[in-house]
């Protein structure tokens, strides 16, 4: 997977929660994740086609998402309930809608599916174009999660 | 005109991103607040009150964000109700089609509240002039 994927995710990962969940996300250092285990609670997953291919998922732990549902509602959330699912959908498309935009600056035209939210320990992503995938891991003061992205260029697929 | 004094009515099919709009409006001073969970509930809500400005999602099942400007601008009654858009992604042909529609503004998630007032008050003053 090319590098120039990484920033636009952690830089629409930070603005995001940023902007609405008032949030300062702390990224470390990214890696690949060779199986299909997801590293959170619970996890929004969005299909992205056009000229790169593939899917790009969130995985929050339960305390970093209650943290951040919270104060994108101002109510103190303290179950996973119907809320957390709807907002992790939300949070993950816009991620998306933000990266792809500075996608864009590269020549990635970029379309993306409705996402969809996966939920318990140990579920798994399953992502479209198959492993590996790269892994931004974040922190914030209440917990951690990951962006999981697994993107192939066009060009690079049709080799 | 004053925040306090502005009805807005947010349409979102997804009640936890209605509430984060609500939570960002009365950040700002915005009291007077109804929601509507797709198009035709908006339609509902829009005939049964007098809405100063309505903020609605693009993507929504049974009538999309488009269709519900369509049908706002369509209507006598209703036609001259500020409409600002709230889209994922700023796409041209998207927002040309919006502002074809009759759209006075729209707004890329995420946004701030700050931001999300700027837009309202903007369209409200050019109404207002």
């Amino acid at each position: 997977m090319n590098v120039k994927f990484i920033n636009p995710f952690l830089e629409g990962t930070i603005s995001v929660l940023k902007t609405m969940a008032f949030v300062e996300p702390r990224a470390g250092k990214p890696y690949l994740k060779m199986d299909s285990l997801a590293k959170g609670d619970i996890s929004g997953i969005i299909g992205l086609t056009g000229s790169a291919t593939g899917s790009l998922a969130v995985s929050f732990s339960e305390a970093a998402i209650l943290k951040i549902v919270s104060n994108m509602l101002g109510e103190n959330i303290k179950s996973m309930d119907g809320n957390i699912k709807d907002a992790v959908g939300e949070i993950t498309n816009m991620i998306s809608g933000v990266a792809r935009k500075n996608l864009e600056a590269d020549g990635f035209y970029i379309q993306a599916a409705i996402p969809t939210v996966v939920s318990g320990k140990n579920h798994s992503i399953a992502h479209v174009m198959g492993g590996p995938s790269l892994i931004i891991p974040f922190e914030i003061d209440d917990g951690s999660f990951v962006v999981d992205v697994c993107l192939a260029e066009e060009n690079s697929k049709k080799k | 005109m004053n925040e306090k004094n502005i009805k807005v009515l947010i349409v979102d099919d997804f009640a936890t991103m209605r509430k984060v709009i609500r939570n960002l409006l009365k950040q700002v001073g915005y009291e007077d607040i109804v929601e509507a969970e797709d198009g035709v509930m908006a339609l509902k809500a829009l005939k049964s009150q007098k809405i100063d400005v309505i903020v609605s999602d693009w993507n929504m099942p049974n009538m999309t964000g488009l269709e519900l400007l369509k049908a706002v601008r369509a209507d006598p009654e209703l036609a001259k109700t500020p409409f600002l858009m709230v889209t994922a992604e700023a796409l041209q042909d998207n927002v040309v089609a919006a502002v074809k529609a009759g759209v006075n503004n729209y707004i890329v998630k995420p946004f701030t509240a700050e931001v999300l007032n700027e837009k309202i008050k903007k369209i409200m003053d050019s109404i207002n002039k």
